[in-house]
């Protein structure tokens, strides 16, 4: 959404009309905040970890950074759509879990085709119940996915009974993530395809616009026309399939699936991803590039910190801090706004 | 705030403060002049009016005495002493108290919790609720109102809800009560009594500050009115010297007939584009009414009496318990707004920030939301044809001050409200209802907007107009629907739309057809 902004006033088909002053200035200023938003605090975090350590600049670190990010980025570009259009998924951590426990389970046995398909048909059924429980019994998102998280939770425990699955190094399974592409390994180009697909999805189609409106105005969106509740529905079940296409990925990378692998966090780790790159936790506005931007602060804030080798205590309160801050920016724009 | 320091300012405050005296008072909202140099004098044991158009500035000043805003220059005083209200809470130690036009009742709490809400009777910071239940016993029958102290607020009337404000203002021994559209959402006996607790706030030496639309209230309850026209004091007069005319005129600035379009009837043959008939819903009973081509429909009839809702069954908005939609011949069955749109109707809702824009969005995409498929392909936005095609329509609605990408929020009330219709023409529909168009619209804009309907009731569409304004609704239809309690009581065409058969059939009992 965020280019428009500029490429419009240069257009010639628009008519010629003052450009109104004052009262915009400190809005427009926040509306360029939101669209360079992330980048700049990125650039200069990148910059200097170049200077600071000279291991960071090199292709493989880089490439291992993204790697390690891939399964997050797919979930965050998604999870931006569930916020733009006013809802919130806390179950993505649960809904990565199972699908790692499912994909490890029938990789064992089956092809990979069948395996990542069964996987990802369960993450999309997920999210089509979560869409269905929020839009038809009108239960707050945030309570309906993070129950749902502790009952999918729960059923990934039962499916691999608590066990961790260990999967061979020689099946077919393990180039799903790990072919690898001019030294690009498969993980990382099916996560740039999701996040590409996505962002073109929410800004070039009238779909996007529906999302946008749903989440900005619901009611005014719905007496357009809009089907406000098929369009949040569909963002879940985009977002379940999502987490399963990442717990897949994951799994794919590390051979390896236990219930609660890293699912614990992740939703939260999703979540701050998000906000950092500046999509408002309001609903209405939001951007996935800047989402994947903001995932990658974050992650290079914790590369950062190996690197320099300094106590990853510090690393949870820089955290806290970032997140404090783009949380804080985000509600003075709005107020702003009024 | 401590309990001490707020006990020791309210000590002082309660006795009437004297004069409350504004002088050269401005204040600019990012540029835009809100109010230029007023100076006037509000005296206790007198009803003040401000009176003006939306947008004169009158809620403004009010604010600016309530505490909420701070001038920009200029000074006030009370009962001589220089007055620096930095918060609603200094206006409040002062024995300021601002009854809003949106209530500020907290639904949760009682009735009693509510009217001492901020002053709560406590000793060392544990509530007495004994003793707030006497106290409340002792107002409510010193003024007659018949609350129960217990009752959930959030469960009254809205009227019920206004009388908890009023308690409030009142345990507080306010000496200036500044009351914004009090009687707005009021039923006509719930009015008699507000005007009665008008009354007797005055005669006990309360200063009341009454902001209204309704002249016919201003000129029975006010002494002293002053109007305001786009920010400006245009005079200061005692009501008894006041007509609705003279100020009518002082409002507009010009007589009432130049404000409105010359009406261009629709001839009595042309075909019906929509016929309700029997329709009941929630607040509906049983409404059978037609609309030709180039027809404008006007719906009259007081706050509540289900015009909003029977044009949102109409719409497909609201569950339709009984009766029939016909569009152009054929019946409406959709259970949602975007099939009404699909067959051709579009409804331009009454809050254009609630219900009708995305206010963080630019002008572009609220205009395009409605008929995003015209732009696109196969759910691809061509952004060209977008741009194009958005830009026209804001050259037809006359839309200023905006380029595609300014946020909605950005632009002036009627500016906004041009946007809905321009994303109502976008539709190309062959009925448009309008409900309230002009809500929180300057006068300039009004006369743009009743072009516009105007003009899109001429191009072939019938058009339906609800307005609280009954000058607006007499202005503009060609026929007027009166509705009360749901239902029909008139149906006026021709030399008998005037304000008084309006007026009779809003509070008539005899039902229609």
């Amino acid at each position: 959404m965020s280019n428009q902004t500029t490429d419009q006033t240069n257009e010639p088909t628009v008519p010629a009309s003052p450009v109104s002053s004052g009262p915009g200035n400190a809005l427009r200023f926040m509306r360029s905040w939101r669209t360079a938003g992330i980048g700049i605090p990125f650039l200069v975090l990148f910059v200097a970890l170049s200077i600071a350590s000279g291991p960071f600049l090199h292709a493989q670190n880089l490439i291992n950074i993204v790697d390690q990010q891939a399964a997050t980025l797919c979930i965050a570009a998604a999870g931006t759509l569930v916020l733009v259009t006013g809802g919130l998924d806390l179950s993505v951590g649960a809904i990565y879990g199972l699908s790692t426990v499912v994909v490890g389970n029938l990789a064992q046995h089956q092809s990979p085709f069948v395996a990542i398909s069964v996987t990802l048909a369960v993450g999309l059924f997920v999210g089509l119940i979560n869409g269905l429980i929020v839009t038809v019994f009108k239960i707050n998102a945030l309570i309906t996915t993070l129950a749902m998280s502790f009952v999918i939770g729960g059923i990934a425990l039962k499916v691999s009974a608590g066990n961790l699955i260990v999967l061979n190094l020689n099946s077919n399974f393990y180039k799903f993530a790990n072919t690898m592409v001019w030294r690009v390994p498969s993980a990382v180009l099916m996560m740039l395809l999701v996040v590409i697909v996505l962002s073109l999805l929410l800004t070039r189609t009238t779909f996007g616009r529906h999302m946008i409106a749903s989440g900005g105005n619901a009611e005014a969106a719905r007496l357009a026309g809009i089907r406000v509740n098929r369009v949040r529905i569909i963002t879940f079940v985009l977002s379940g399939g999502a987490a399963a296409l990442a717990g897949a990925i994951d799994t794919s990378r590390l051979l390896s699936a236990q219930a609660a692998g890293g699912g614990n966090t992740l939703a939260f780790t999703v979540l701050a991803g998000i906000v950092v790159g500046g999509t408002s936790i309001a609903g209405g506005e939001g951007s996935v590039w800047r989402t994947f931007i903001g995932v990658l602060f974050i992650a290079l804030v914790g590369n950062g910190f190996v690197l320099e080798q300094i106590d990853p205590l510090y690393q949870q309160i820089v955290l806290g801090i970032i997140l404090l801050v783009a949380v804080g920016l985000d509600a003075w724009a709005r107020q702003r706004r009024r | 705030m401590t309990n001490a320091q707020t006990n020791d300012v309210r000590s002082t405050a309660g006795i009437p403060g004297g004069d409350l005296v504004v002088t050269g008072v401005s204040k600019r909202f990012g540029g835009v002049p809100a109010l230029t140099d007023i100076s006037l004098t509000i005296t206790p044991g007198k009803v003040h009016a401000f009176i003006g158009e939306n947008g004169a500035g009158k809620s403004t000043l009010a604010k600016i005495i309530a505490g909420v805003y701070t001038p920009d220059e200029g000074s006030l005083t009370l009962g001589g002493r220089p007055l620096t209200l930095r918060s609603p809470r200094e206006a409040l130690d002062n024995g300021i108290i601002t009854i809003a036009q949106e209530l500020a009742i907290v639904p949760g709490l009682t009735v009693a919790e509510n009217v001492y809400l901020g002053s709560e009777i406590a000793s060392r910071g544990f509530l007495n609720r004994r003793e707030a239940h006497r106290r409340f016993d002792a107002l409510a029958t010193r003024i007659g109102f018949d609350l129960s102290p217990d009752v959930v607020a959030g469960s009254l009337s809205i009227a019920d809800q206004q009388k908890v404000e009023i308690m409030r203002a009142l345990s507080r021994n306010a000496s200036i009560v500044v009351m914004d559209e009090p009687s707005a959402a009021l039923s006509s006996q719930e009015s008699v009594a507000l005007h009665d607790i008008i009354r007797s706030l005055a005669q006990r030496g309360s200063a009341v500050v009454l902001i209204s639309h309704f002249l016919n209230e201003v000129l029975s309850l006010a002494d002293t009115i002053s109007t305001l026209r786009d920010g400006h004091l245009i005079s200061t007069v005692e009501a008894t010297g006041a007509t609705t005319e003279s100020l009518i005129e002082g409002m507009l600035g010009r007589s009432l007939s130049a404000a409105y379009p010359e009406k261009i009837l629709a001839s009595a043959d042309a075909p019906v584009v929509l016929t309700v008939s029997h329709l009941s819903a929630a607040g509906v009973d049983d409404c059978s009414f037609e609309v030709r081509r180039g027809e404008i429909l006007g719906i009259a009839g007081l706050v509540g009496a289900g015009r909003s809702e029977l044009v949102r069954a109409v719409f497909r908005d609201a569950k339709v318990t009984q009766g029939s939609v016909h569009l152009n011949g054929r019946q409406l069955s959709g259970r949602h707004p975007s099939e009404s749109i699909a067959q051709g109707l579009v409804l331009i809702p009454e809050s254009r920030k609630q219900m009708g824009l995305l206010m963080g969005r630019s002008v572009m995409e609220n205009i395009s939301l409605a008929r995003l498929d015209l732009v696109g392909r196969f759910g691809w936005l061509s952004k060209h044809r977008e741009r194009v095609t958005v830009a026209a329509l804001m050259e037809q609605t006359t839309v200023k001050g905006a380029t595609l990408a300014t946020p909605a929020t950005m632009l002036s009330g009627g500016n906004q409200q041009k946007l809905l219709f321009a994303r109502s023409m976008m539709c190309s529909p062959s009925v448009l209802i309008a409900d309230e168009p002009t809500r929180g619209v300057d006068v300039g804009s009004k006369r743009a907007i009743y072009d516009l309907l105007v003009q899109m009731a001429s191009e072939g569409m019938g058009v339906i107009v609800i307005s609280s304004e009954l000058d607006e609704v007499l202005g503009l239809a060609h026929r007027i629907l009166v509705m009360r309690h749901g239902h029909f009581t008139a149906e006026l065409t021709g030399d008998d739309i005037n304000e008084s058969n309006v007026l009779a059939a809003a509070f008539s009992e005899v039902r229609l057809g």
